[in-house]
């Protein structure tokens, strides 16, 4: 029994019935088509498949898309404005914090959020607040350093 | 040539995608009509197949098929390129048939239009299992028990002895022996992008193309092939964006073959992504060995022999490498040392489990593992300090091409330099002095060191199972763009990035000129892949020689574009010019009439094109490949120490300093290089304290998902302090050596070691890993 659901994601209003058993991130990969975020454990340990919700980091791998129903959504795809990269997204690239890319864009979500909170952060804070996120890649140094450029980045243009 | 690029920190060429999210992996690709495949898999390590029934499954809505081991035909079997002498190879088919092996064994195939109702279907299969006494133990598999394979009698798929010199006198003729048995546990690789497979057949072309997520595109294309029985040339494998190797996609699957057969079957495209407990389970494991080193030595702490019994645990079946791995081991068992003989025998051995293979690594981090751990236990034994240990016994870097008595020649190395630098940059004085102040205060404080060699660059195609070359062609566009199409396949080490530094220095372009293609066999020259740290090595050195030969044959052309004598044309920073006039001059044979003239390597590429304005002998177009052999493996060294605290409530290590001076010859970007080690480190700071492959007694997978297999997090990582030095390799013309399995092979017995140092007031000699705390805190309780 599909169920009608109404999704605003990254701007753009998505009304659309789904089963109540089918997964947020398969709704916003499969039916959106938006396949920026990925699955990468099946159990909200790995971080991969985080996006924003109302402007709160979650799994979404471990929520059904009915949970998020009248809800804002930001996916990684809707992370840089015009056309722009999010300080984000070019921390990571400046500082090389991506090596496969498959962890990247839940690390950057989550990493947003993170600096939304605490906009000076120290390494130990952002490696605490990353400890949702795994990376097999990168050994998380260059990470810290990305997450440092941005929060320098944003809070300089405060 | 100035280089431009080369040496450079560079940002990489390939991010932009990957931040925004936009690009390709397998799953990301989306045909239409594509059917979802998902298999039913033993839920018992050994157990006979009695009946399967797919009825059931069959009835749910979407189920287009179930396919069992009965339906499939002649497809496969799984292969194993490892040749070893008298070798046992069991018949790997791709779908179980009589007997299930491990946890994760495919037996049965779901077909269905998504993926939700595959893996409905795939519940409602019912399989008749009659379990049978799983081998767990690898020890008492090798001694004797219930045998997995009936055929060959014994769980013993091979016995192998290895090195040079008199063992039994070397060890007779040393003043000291020291003993140590030694765990190397069992590792997932858990690459962040599971496994995933898309095939898609045409029918009227007799087409098929496979996506999939694999480190050796063609390779894979050749195995599929033979496996599935398609022409090669009617089999194209295109290898997407690739979340993470580490060795587990170095590989030939059952699955990878059963999509490709399937898509066959029903003319539609066909997807399967792995779901991560899959992929725990039957995606290859790494190391699984348990030996023991003796190792002779002086009382001054010269050694003289060093011998390794070691037990390998194979799993099931032979993936492609599998029994191959142990003998990396032994060719490693030098490490950065002068030990006049060697033995290592090694008994490889089936158990009911997956398969273990190459891992980041492979084979060396357990050589590696050994020789450093021998070597402060020998320091211990001779009270003597760990670094005069190592210092005894490495070769001068005058002395190389070293020879060692696992039979290589080590091909250049300053392992002094390396360790010097390590003890400069740690303050290790300081530190031992900061050490017994700290016991003093009742601090558990370890300082702990590795001067590791690792074997890399694979390698000479005499040495390796298929083919150690790797390909490159570069061509220049009528347009003047350049692209590097590369037979390795990067999956995160960027050499987008660092293949394009070498061309746009060659040729004298600007980097964003130069686009790096991998990973499509419709497109790219036949190549060998990416592993074994040799895509720079071995593959860079292809893209530079290719390079040279198209350099040469646009000389031809820009010589009669500036009707000059090719002899007197030169090539810089993108210019072909004839030479000046007090050079012509010099032997009287030019005009002045034509000197200063030059063209611009984009329009020799157009003229080439054109095919106008060409000499009449020259073939038009612009483009050169090279197949590049190298004559020897790369051997990069460095040293590793580390500072740990143990809480004594606690029994958990903290790590107070990490430097790491590595070398791998010559640099193409250091950004990258960096990131390598990091990576590398953080692998061997898993394998050293949290990760575990457990099977229990009744080989049932106890760590199936990431909430059990403990992966290490930002948090629990020391701030690393990163240094190199440069000893070039002579191997290639680029000096390059390999950097992507360093970390891994060298910091785990950096850790370990600072750890038993810590430990070493309670009298801990040794320890096997992962050093979980209540081990630890048992030791101090």
């Amino acid at each position: 029994m599909k169920q009608a659901i109404s999704i605003n994601v990254n701007g753009v209003d998505h009304l659309d019935e789904v089963e109540p058993r089918l997964l947020l991130v398969h709704y916003l990969r499969d039916l959106l088509g938006l396949t920026g975020t990925h699955v990468g454990c099946e159990t909200s340990i790995c971080g991969a498949c985080t996006v924003l919700l109302d402007g709160q980091a979650v799994k979404s791998c471990t929520m059904f898309a009915v949970q998020a129903n009248g809800t804002n959504i930001t996916t990684i795809e809707g992370l840089a404005a015009n056309g722009s990269l999010h300080p984000m997204q070019e921390g990571f690239w400046e500082q090389h914090g991506l090596q496969c890319g498959y962890c990247t864009p839940g690390m950057i979500i989550a990493a947003t959020q993170l600096i939304d909170r605490n906009p000076n952060p120290s390494r130990d804070e952002i490696r605490h607040g990353l400890e949702g996120n795994l990376c097999r890649c990168t050994g998380y140094q260059h990470i810290v350093e990305a997450v440092e450029y941005a929060a320098k980045k944003v809070s300089g243009t405060r | 040539m100035p280089n431009k690029y080369v040496g450079q920190r560079l940002k990489r060429t390939e991010d932009p995608r990957l931040i925004k999210g936009l690009a390709h992996y397998v799953d990301d690709v989306r045909l239409p009509d594509t059917l979802h495949v998902v298999f039913v898999r033993s839920i018992y390590a050994h157990a006979r197949l009695a009946g399967i029934d797919v009825s059931e499954a069959k009835r749910v809505p979407g189920v287009v098929a179930v396919y069992t081991g009965k339906d499939i035909g002649k497809v496969g079997p799984v292969p194993c390129a490892a040749a070893l002498p008298d070798l046992k190879v069991p018949d790997y088919r791709v779908l179980a048939t009589d007997k299930a092996l491990f946890v994760g064994h495919p037996i049965a195939a779901v077909v269905a239009t998504d993926r939700y109702a595959a893996r409905d279907a795939a519940d409602l299969v019912s399989v008749d299992y009659e379990e049978l006494q799983p081998v767990v133990d690898v020890e008492a598999a090798a001694a004797g028990g219930t045998v997995i394979h009936e055929k060959f009698g014994d769980n013993v798929a091979y016995t192998l002895t290895s090195g040079e010199g008199d063992i039994e006198a070397a060890l007779k003729s040393a003043d000291r022996i020291v003993t140590q048995r030694m765990v190397h546990q069992r590792l997932a690789p858990i690459a962040m992008e599971p496994r995933g497979v898309l095939a898609r057949y045409f029918p009227g072309e007799e087409e098929l193309t496979v996506w999939s997520s694999t480190q050796i595109p063609h390779l894979l294309r050749t195995q599929l092939a033979l496996m599935i029985g398609i022409p090669e040339n009617k089999l194209r494998v295109i290898t997407p964006e690739v979340g993470g190797g580490f060795g587990s996609k170095l590989n030939v699957y059952a699955e990878e073959a059963l999509l490709g057969w399937i898509s066959i079957q029903l003319c539609k495209p066909v997807k399967w992504i792995e779901t991560r407990r899959e992929n725990v389970q039957a995606t290859i494991h790494g190391r699984a060995q348990v030996g023991t080193v003796e190792v002779g030595c002086k009382n001054d702490g010269t050694l003289t022999g060093l011998r390794y019994n070691v037990v390998a645990d194979l799993g099931a079946y032979h993936q492609l490498l599998t029994p191959a791995i142990p003998t990396l081991t032994g060719l490693m068992l030098s490490g950065a040392y002068r030990i006049p003989a060697i033995q290592m025998n090694v008994t490889g051995v089936f158990t009911n489990k997956m398969s273990t293979d190459a891992y980041r690594g492979a084979g060396r981090p357990e050589a590696t593992y050994v020789v450093e751990r021998a070597m402060d236990i020998v320091a211990a034994e001779l009270k003597m300090d760990p670094v005069e240990v190592r210092r005894k016994n490495f070769p001068a870097k005058t002395e190389f091409p070293f020879h060692t008595a696992t039979g290589l020649d080590y091909d250049s190395g300053d392992y002094e330099g390396a360790l010097a630098k390590a003890l400069n940059i740690s303050g290790y004085q300081k530190l031992r002095e900061e050490q017994t102040k700290a016991r003093a205060e009742g601090k558990l404080i370890g300082i702990g060191m590795s001067s590791y060699v690792e074997i890399c660059a694979l390698g000479p195609s005499q040495a390796m199972p298929a083919g150690g070359w790797e390909s490159a062609t570069v061509r220049i566009e009528p347009t003047g763009k350049v692209t590097v199409m590369t037979g390795a396949s990067p999956h995160g080490q960027g050499q987008e990035t660092s293949f394009a530094q070498i061309a746009a220095d060659e040729l004298g372009v600007d980097l964003n000129d130069v686009s790096v293609i991998h990973g499509d066999t419709a497109i790219v020259q036949y190549g060998i892949g990416t592993f074994g740290s040799r895509a720079t090595a071995v593959g860079g050195t292809a893209v530079l020689i290719a390079i040279q030969k198209l350099i040469e044959k646009a000389t031809k052309i820009a010589a009669h574009m500036m009707q000059a004598d090719v002899s007197k044309v030169t090539f810089e920073e993108g210019r072909f010019s004839v030479a000046l006039a007090k050079a012509a001059a010099g032997d009287g044979s030019e005009t002045a009439a034509n000197d200063g003239k030059s063209v611009s390597i984009q329009e020799v590429a157009l003229a080439a094109h054109v095919a106008k304005e060409i000499p009449p002998d020259t073939e038009p177009g612009l483009s050169a490949t090279y197949f590049f052999e190298p004559k020897n493996f790369t051997f990069p060294f460095g040293t590793h120490i580390c500072v740990v605290e143990i809480d004594k409530d606690t029994g958990e290590t903290k790590f107070l300093r990490y430097v790491a001076v590595d070398d791998c010859g010559k640099v193409i970007n250091p950004l990258l290089v960096d990131g390598q080690i990091h990576g590398g480190i953080v692998q061997s700071i898993g394998q050293a304290l949290y990760e575990e492959v457990v099977y229990d007694e009744q080989g049932q997978l106890v760590t199936g998902e990431l909430m059990d297999y403990a992966l290490p997090k930002a948090s629990q990582l020391p701030w690393f302090e990163l240094d190199r030095t440069e000893t070039p390799s002579p191997v290639n013309p680029l000096g390059v050596k390999g950097v992507g399995e360093a970390g891994t092979i060298g910091a785990t017995p950096a850790i370990v070691n600072a750890i038993v140092d810590a430990l070493s007031p309670y009298g801990v000699k040794h320890l096997d890993m992962p050093v979980r705390p209540e081990n630890v805190w048992k030791i101090i309780k």
